[in-house]
């Protein structure tokens, strides 16, 4: 059969796939798409993946000193959760004609970015609380509007990552409420916590609006539905009515309600920290990219042996399969 | 070498048709059903788990979808609501 895109020129199929777009019909996979499209994504969505996977390590450092058991299975199975997030993204991302291979190898080389968030130092357990609110939180709102990306395999991904997100925000509040109900130094704790991770929370929605060159374009293709400046403002509406059920405050003396806005106000942003961070010098930045490529030349002699292993058995070589040819005698 | 990759495939619950729901990559089919049930079914998502190596799945292409699908298109007789029946008729 002859492929219609043969004989349609560029113009063509760009006319259809911004049809596309503006009916709100999905791109899947195998659809023509603008070169520029396909690239964005890629960057986005394994961007995305290599956050979901770094960011196990900040709380990987307190599995094993979680105050209780019913603590630690809840820390280990959102961890986990994570994990299953990266391998969704990166599995979305492979749809788009790049490898697996290719994303770690951007990752571990450092050429490939992953949510600044992530390198900053967990301190205390009380951090364990305000990573779940404050970072899952952002996560969240950031990710809802994802589930209506433009891209297919994207919104399932974001979907299912969604379903699991807000238990990963509960656990966290959770945290924070028991201590700030619990002795005077453990108030102390969760609010030092909230203190730390507070404004890099803010980061995690990118520069603002009059500084996202991308934006535009993105809302466009309907990759992006919401500016970060509004996913922000929204982060930060729903944190200034929860922390007062915490009991606990937001380390900003600027924050307060604006009836006329119908937002809660709040104080600027320190970009040139949020840069800083960026191009490699936040305080975790060395530390988390050792802890992945150790992790994955760790794990090197596994995949080599997991492979060898299914090469043996399609062969007929291995024991099980002899065991089995033997039943069937 | 890269592990090659599998698309998994759920049932839910017993009665209901699996379904496609990702992929991941796994060395052999038995690591691929280990690994679908710890990525797709940490939530008792699943009772039933396929894998098939991607490389064995063939797709129409979509863009032939037009000129594909288009002896469906003129077909309404093929649906209940083409025939007008009398109101005396209950239940058909
Ligand atoms: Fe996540
Ligand atoms: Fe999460």
């Amino acid at each position: 059969m002859r492929k219609l895109s043969d004989n349609m020129d560029t113009e063509a199929l760009q006319k259809s796939f911004d049809e596309k777009i503006e009916k709100d019909i999905k791109i899947e996979p195998k659809d023509w798409m603008p070169v520029e499209y396909r690239k964005t994504l890629i960057r986005q969505i394994s961007q995305h993946a290599h956050s979901e996977i770094v960011g196990m390590l900040p709380e990987g450092n307190w599995i094993t000193r979680a105050p209780t058991l019913r603590r630690k299975c809840i820390l280990i199975a959102k961890v986990q959760d994570e994990a299953g997030h990266g391998l969704y993204l990166y599995c979305a991302a492979e749809t788009l004609n790049i490898t697996r291979e290719e994303m770690t190898e951007q990752l571990l080389s450092g050429k490939a970015k992953y949510s600044s968030i992530f390198n900053y130092p967990t301190l205390s357990w009380a951090d364990m609380g305000a990573i779940g609110w404050l970072v899952d939180g952002a996560a969240i709102i950031n990710q809802i509007p994802l589930c209506r990306t433009s891209y297919a395999p994207y919104a399932r991904g974001m979907v299912r990552i969604c379903k699991e997100e807000s238990f990963h925000q509960r656990q966290g509040f959770d945290i924070l409420l028991t201590l700030s109900r619990g002795s005077a130094e453990q108030k102390a704790m969760a609010q030092d916590a909230i203190n730390r991770w507070w404004w890099p929370s803010l980061m995690m929605f990118g520069p603002p609006d009059n500084e996202s060159p991308h934006t535009i374009q993105n809302m466009k293709w309907k990759i992006k539905r919401f500016t970060n400046d509004e996913l922000r403002q929204k982060f930060v509406d729903m944190c200034a009515q929860q922390v007062e059920v915490l009991g606990l405050q937001i380390p900003d003396p600027d924050l307060k309600w604006n009836e006329e806005r119908g937002h809660y106000d709040f104080g600027p942003i320190n970009w040139d920290e949020f840069w800083n961070v960026v191009k490699g010098n936040g305080p975790c930045n060395k530390e988390r990219m050792a802890a992945r490529i150790k992790a994955h030349e760790d794990g090197e002699w596994v995949r080599a042996a997991a492979l060898e292993y299914a090469r043996k058995e399609a062969a007929g070589l291995t024991g099980k399969q002899s065991e089995k040819a033997t039943i069937k005698k | 070498m890269e592990q090659p990759l599998w698309e998994v495939f759920i049932r839910s619950r017993q009665g209901l048709d699996h379904k496609h729901v990702g992929s991941l990559h796994a060395a052999d089919a038995r690591m691929a059903i280990e690994s679908a049930r710890d990525v797709y079914t940490r939530r008792m998502e699943g009772v039933s788990i396929w894998v098939v190596e991607s490389k064995n799945i063939h797709a129409s292409s979509p863009d032939e979808a037009a000129s594909f699908y288009e002896p469906a298109e003129d077909k309404i007789y093929r649906h209940p609501t083409f025939y007008k029946l009398p109101d005396e008729v209950e239940y058909m």
